[in-house]
């Protein structure tokens, strides 16, 4: 599945880095501790999340992260939207909840 | 240059969590008796026990007033100043951006405003526990616009310290120092995270209780113990520096960690 996928199946709002919109998904995790996200993300994996700072774009970087969805109708900082511009990672929006987000997300995914 | 010795990071009985014993006059005594030559007041998202302990205080140790603000990633971030005015302009800010939700004291414990005397002045309402809604770099901004010094609070902490939070320490904003919790050595902490070379380093208690106080501390080389020796410090300016955090490692064999 891609993220372009994901995108139409969720309703979700692109944000930034909409030229990486092909990337396969192959799984998915939450956290909003970047350290965790560093430490045990799979790469291939969608990264359910509230946290829109910039270091967010560089842990997806570093860990061949597909994309991120940014839950709670939080807005990415503006250099957090210019880096993953320039790096070609999607950044999604939703106003739902990290909750209903994985559970939208798993029978696709999962 | 003299030393002096600084522990910029503590709690008063108006943070939720603080010991109600964490009053201007005990706080200043523990102070006092671990030979402390300066301390910062730091309470979560408020500066209104400052101006107390400074009285509190007198001539010794020099208090700089200041806040630990939460940033909208939660991460914990220190503004110290040099002026009560200018602390409390942060927080008013501060204010304008936290959760307008009323204070639950059973839930989260009572926020205290004393004077010098340690007479209760009254109760803090709103809910000082929880983030504003302003990021690691608007925060920091605010802080310098007012003429302060923007320290990450405990790095090395699993929760709201930087490095777990935000992963790594960001190139933005420039922080004047990352501080470490008394949980860890300053020496294995810089082998694991090499991200924080470069920065200045300071370590300080993060006392909520008095027998906490000084347990671990920075000594500073400065000409006098005021707010703008300590900048200088930080900036390495003119002589001033960093000369050492406390307390020294432990010998090998013992674990560091704990409490």
């Amino acid at each position: 599945m891609t993220l372009a996928e994901i995108r139409d199946a969720l309703g979700l709002t692109v944000l930034a880095g909409s030229k990486g919109l092909d990337r396969k998904v192959t799984g998915g995790y939450a956290s909003d501790l970047i350290s965790d996200v560093m430490a045990n993300a799979p790469a291939g994996a969608v990264w359910i999340t509230l946290q829109g700072h910039v270091n967010t774009v560089a842990a997806a970087l570093l860990k061949d992260l597909a994309g991120v969805i940014l839950v709670g109708g939080r807005a990415p900082s503006e250099d957090t939207v210019s880096r993953a511009d320039a790096e070609g990672l999607p950044l999604l929006g939703t106003d739902r909840t990290a909750f209903e987000t994985a559970g939208r997300l798993y029978p696709l995914v999962g | 240059m003299p030393l002096f010795r600084a522990d910029l990071h503590l709690h008063t009985c108006l943070s939720p969590c603080g010991d109600l014993d964490m009053s201007p006059r005990a706080l200043v005594a523990a102070a006092r008796e671990k030979g402390l030559d300066m301390i910062a007041v730091s309470d979560h998202n408020s500066a209104e026990n400052a101006a107390a302990v400074i009285r509190a205080a007198g001539l010794r140790p020099m208090v700089i007033p200041g806040l630990e603000i939460c940033t909208v990633e939660e991460v914990h971030v220190l503004g110290l100043f040099e002026t009560v005015h200018a602390a409390l302009s942060m927080q008013d800010l501060v204010y304008q951006r936290l959760t307008d939700q009323p204070h639950r004291p059973d839930l989260f414990g009572d926020q205290v405003v004393v004077n010098e005397e340690d007479d209760v002045l009254g109760f803090v309402d709103r809910m000082l526990i929880g983030a504003v809604s302003l990021d690691l770099t608007q925060v920091v901004a605010a802080i310098h616009e007012r003429g302060g010094l923007a320290v990450a609070s405990h790095v090395d902490r699993p929760m709201f310290g930087l490095l777990a939070v935000l992963g790594f320490v960001p190139e933005n904003p420039a922080l004047d120092a990352l501080e470490l919790s008394r949980r860890v050595d300053p020496g294995r902490f810089l082998a694991e995270r090499p991200d924080a070379r470069g920065h200045p380093l300071i370590r300080s208690s993060d006392a909520h209780h008095p027998d906490q106080v000084g347990l671990a501390w920075t000594e500073f080389e400065l000409e006098s113990p005021t707010f703008r020796e300590i900048r200088m410090a930080l900036k390495g300016e003119n002589g001033r520096r960093i000369h050492a955090l406390y307390p020294p490692p432990r010998p090998t064999g013992m674990n560091a960690a704990g409490g």
